[in-house]
């Protein structure tokens, strides 16, 4: 599930209107009134901040305020590295600041290429293909491999970006229940023989930073004879020994098929990827529409994205501290009394549940005040109806900030009433 | 299977779902009349997968809105 707007991954169908006179907008009657009911309790509106100055990938001026920045996936820091900078100065002054074109026409330039290169030598994969964003790549992916009369079995609570794949391909859609291998398993055995199959799962998800049993699933799906998919968005260069994600750190990634990334988070910039080993792999450049029919990314973003792919090959150091970043916020804020996503820290996001939305959005609000940015995530977007105060933490987060941090949710939750 | 056996199996399933106690008919629509939810579709649709060793995917469900729908469905997909 994905950075919680107000509308659930999973595309739900059409609400009923509630204002006359109808027209093509009365559709969203419901979104605009739970909105306003929201924003009548005198809320700032979480969804529309504004950061009129960013300092660091740890502090920015939001709504006039200094401001610790605590949801922003900005996981590794890397947005303010002065080798990534100058990697994209660079390339603004030798390339230009677009390419006007799709990377099948005259939009793949020197710095694309170095771009794939760094991915391929990353992952130790053969083959890497760059999209313009995270979603183009599962949308693109997803939807091109898995056609008329293929199956994808796929977990119910995947990021949006996985269910448009799968809404705009032609594959049979087979759900199964959030990391239940049982159930992954039998809707496997049920497909009909001869049919192609594709397994999409994630490595973190992000709604609750929690890890999937890949392990497992990985292989079931190998005894079904299906291939995988596996998104690693919150894991890279963070999970893994070499950073390559949960697959890695489960020692199933040779069993993979395709690995979809982002480099919206622990890269630090914007654009998508998949890599693979597949033998014909490569073909997917002609074939796959979101690819094809998109202009490609800047040449200053993907120098900045293969710069911070070679440093996050040696960052090891960062990788321990925002480990021990993760464990002291969850720790930390176990011992407060607040109720968090999972019992023990599994990734670099911390979930904590709110027991109302009302009271979610007033924390939300008590934090901001404080001096503090987290994600509130609602529902539908959340999964079994919650509200969520997402924290992602950052390996330029001081140990002395996560303390403060702390001391801020320590004032915010009493002030609320939640602690 | 015939459609009345189809159709007694299913109403043992939908019962811990119809928490209304909705009278059920061929016309009783999921999202209006039952109130479900995505998330009680997701549990009712993988209650009847598991009772009858079927797939009911998501583009099948799109087209099913009404309890007769569904049985019609099951036992087609039975036969299958």
């Amino acid at each position: 599930m994905s950075e919680g707007i107000s509308q659930a991954d999973r595309p739900q169908p059409p609400a009923e209107a509630v204002a006359e006179p109808r027209d093509l907008f009365s559709k969203f009657d419901p979104v605009i009134q739970t909105r306003e009911t929201l924003l009548a309790g005198g809320v700032e509106d979480p969804f529309n901040l504004v950061m009129e100055k960013v300092l660091s990938p740890t502090r920015a001026i939001c709504n006039g305020r200094d401001t610790i920045l605590l949801g922003t996936y900005n996981y590794m820091g890397m947005t303010f590295d002065p080798d990534v900078i100058q990697a994209g100065k660079d390339a603004l002054d030798n390339f230009g600041s677009g390419t006007t074109g799709s990377r099948v026409l005259n939009g793949t330039y020197q710095g694309h290429k170095e771009c794939e290169a760094a991915l391929r030598e990353f992952y130790a994969m053969d083959h890497a293909m760059v999209f313009s964003t995270g979603y183009q790549a599962n949308l693109g992916i997803i939807s091109t491999i898995a056609g008329k009369g293929d199956y994808i079995v796929l977990d119910i609570d995947s990021h949006a970006s996985i269910w448009d794949g799968c809404a705009l391909g032609n594959a049979e859609v087979v759900p199964f229940k959030h990391n239940d291998i049982e159930a992954m398993d039998k809707r496997l055995g049920r497909i009909p023989e001869g049919a192609g199959k594709l397994v999409v799962l994630e490595g973190v998800y992000s709604m609750l930073g929690d890890v999937a049993p890949l392990k497992e699933m990985v292989a079931v799906a190998k005894k079904h004879g299906a291939m995988v998919l596996v998104d690693e968005a919150h894991s890279m260069g963070f999970i893994g020994e070499h950073g390559r994600g949960v697959a890695e750190e489960q020692g199933v990634i040779d069993d993979v098929d395709f690995i979809i990334g982002t480099f919206s988070k622990s890269v630090g910039t914007v654009g998508g990827f998949c890599v693979s080993n597949h033998p014909k792999f490569e073909i997917m450049r002609l074939v796959c529409r979101p690819y094809v029919f998109t202009a490609s990314l800047p040449p200053s973003v993907v120098a900045t994205a293969a710069t911070s792919i070679r440093k996050l090959m040696h960052g090891g150091e960062k990788r321990a501290h925002l480990w021990e970043n993760s464990q002291r916020l969850h720790g930390g804020l176990r011992e407060l009394g607040f109720t968090l996503g999972t019992e023990e820290p599994q990734s670099a996001i911390v979930a904590v549940i709110m027991p109302d939305l009302e009271r979610g959005a007033a924390m939300w609000e008590a934090l901001l005040k404080e001096g503090l940015y987290v994600n509130l995530a609602r529902p539908p977007a959340t999964p079994a109806g919650m509200t969520l105060l997402r924290c992602s933490l950052c390996a330029e987060h001081s140990a002395a900030e996560v303390e403060t941090i702390l001391g801020m949710f320590e004032r915010a939750g009493k002030a609320v009433g939640i602690v | 299977m015939d459609r009345a056996e189809v159709d007694s199996r299913i109403r043992v399933l939908i019962e811990p779902f119809n928490k209304k106690g909705v009278e059920v008919g061929s016309d009783t629509t999921f999202a209006g009349d039952l109130e479900f939810d995505s998330l009680t579709v997701m549990d009712f649709v993988a209650a009847i997968e598991d009772d009858f060793d079927i797939i009911i995917s998501m583009n099948q469900q799109a087209e099913i809105e009404n309890y007769g729908q569904l049985v019609d469905a099951v036992q087609q997909l039975t036969q299958g």
